[in-house]
């Protein structure tokens, strides 16, 4: 009757798309960690974000099913600007509070080098 | 002027005809308002986010992430997060038949991985504070168990709702309402494993890597 209105539910083969998907994202970026497989800890990181991005935008496709159809752009929209305050928040935190650190809190060296000052 | 306020109710007439019935225009709404509800949580869990990408790296003296945390019951935690993504995935595609006995049983395995997650991670955090790794210890610790805390209350309160939802099932079988609470609580609980990939990116892996 009212399968329609509930949006879209996927079948069982976009399920299992999805899981699939899922753990290969899951598995590689603990492996990374646990099998110490990358020498370089900086794009370890980059690959586990990457990685991590990637499964999120799985989940959001196969199993929360939204669309960008017409019909359930409400979905989309909401989940756009959701997203849109998420980088803004997340994004401007970091960066305000990273730079507030460089500047307010003298690392070990700078102290030594105003102490050596003639 | 008398044409339009003749046209005007013409109009909203023709909109409120379509043909949708009457179920399915709340049906939207309340998927709608779960969905907005969804979204107010995500800035949640994205400011708890920011706080711990913050904080994370003052340790105070204290404990490191590389000396607290156990990658691999991390993994099997994930596991049955994502095990029980599955399985309410295969309890939706029940109920699409009408099929309540197998809806209830996939719902049941659901709920069963989602206790051993919360087990598990309840067990994390008594092996914590046994050895004093307490959110009063330093700042990393105090983000820490206020943003894997947060998550681990979401999933204890979607447990319950499940339980509770089991009952309504159990009573009523599946009505149109229990339909649409089965869809919303869907939604809830790939919502949850979707902030943990955010949990174990960010806080453990990373944690034990930097």
């Amino acid at each position: 009757m009212s399968d329609h209105a509930q949006g879209g539910h996927g079948t069982f083969k976009s399920y299992m798309i999805g899981f699939l998907l899922s753990v290969v994202l899951t598995l590689i970026p603990f492996w990374i960690v646990l099998g110490d497989v990358m020498d370089s800890t900086g794009w370890a990181v980059a690959i586990i974000f990457t990685l991590g991005a990637m499964q999120m935008l799985v989940h959001i496709h196969y199993f929360l099913h939204v669309s960008l159809k017409v019909e359930a752009g409400w979905q989309a929209m909401s989940m756009g600007l959701t997203v849109l305050l998420l980088v803004i928040v997340m994004a401007g935190s970091i960066w305000v509070m990273f730079n507030l650190d460089e500047n307010m809190m003298p690392a070990h060296e700078q102290i030594e080098r105003v102490r050596n000052l003639p | 002027m008398s044409d339009t306020t003749i046209e005007t109710p013409k109009e909203f007439y023709v909109i409120e005809d379509s043909h949708h019935d009457h179920a399915e225009h709340h049906e939207t709404g309340t998927m709608l308002g779960f969905w907005i509800y969804l979204m107010s949580d995500c800035l949640i869990f994205g400011i708890l986010f920011a706080t711990y990408a913050v904080l994370g790296q003052n340790y105070a003296a204290g404990p490191a992430p590389v000396d607290l945390f156990e990658v691999d019951m991390i993994l099997v935690a994930t596991f049955m997060l994502l095990f029980s993504s599955i399985t309410y995935g295969f309890a939706v595609l029940r109920m699409d038949v009408n099929d309540l006995r197998g809806t209830v049983l996939w719902l049941i395995v659901t709920g069963l991985f989602g206790a051993a997650f919360l087990f598990l991670e309840l067990k994390e955090f008594i092996h914590l504070w046994h050895i004093g790794a307490t959110p009063m210890a330093s700042a990393f610790l105090s983000s820490f168990f206020f943003l894997v805390g947060t998550h681990g209350l979401h999933v204890l309160g979607g447990s319950i709702w499940l339980v509770v939802l089991l009952t309504q099932l159990g009573l009523h079988g599946l009505t149109h309402e229990n339909k649409r609470r089965v869809m919303c609580l869907s939604l809830f609980w790939h919502f949850l494993d979707l902030i943990w990939i955010g949990v174990f990116s960010l806080v453990y892996l990373t944690g034990v890597l930097l």
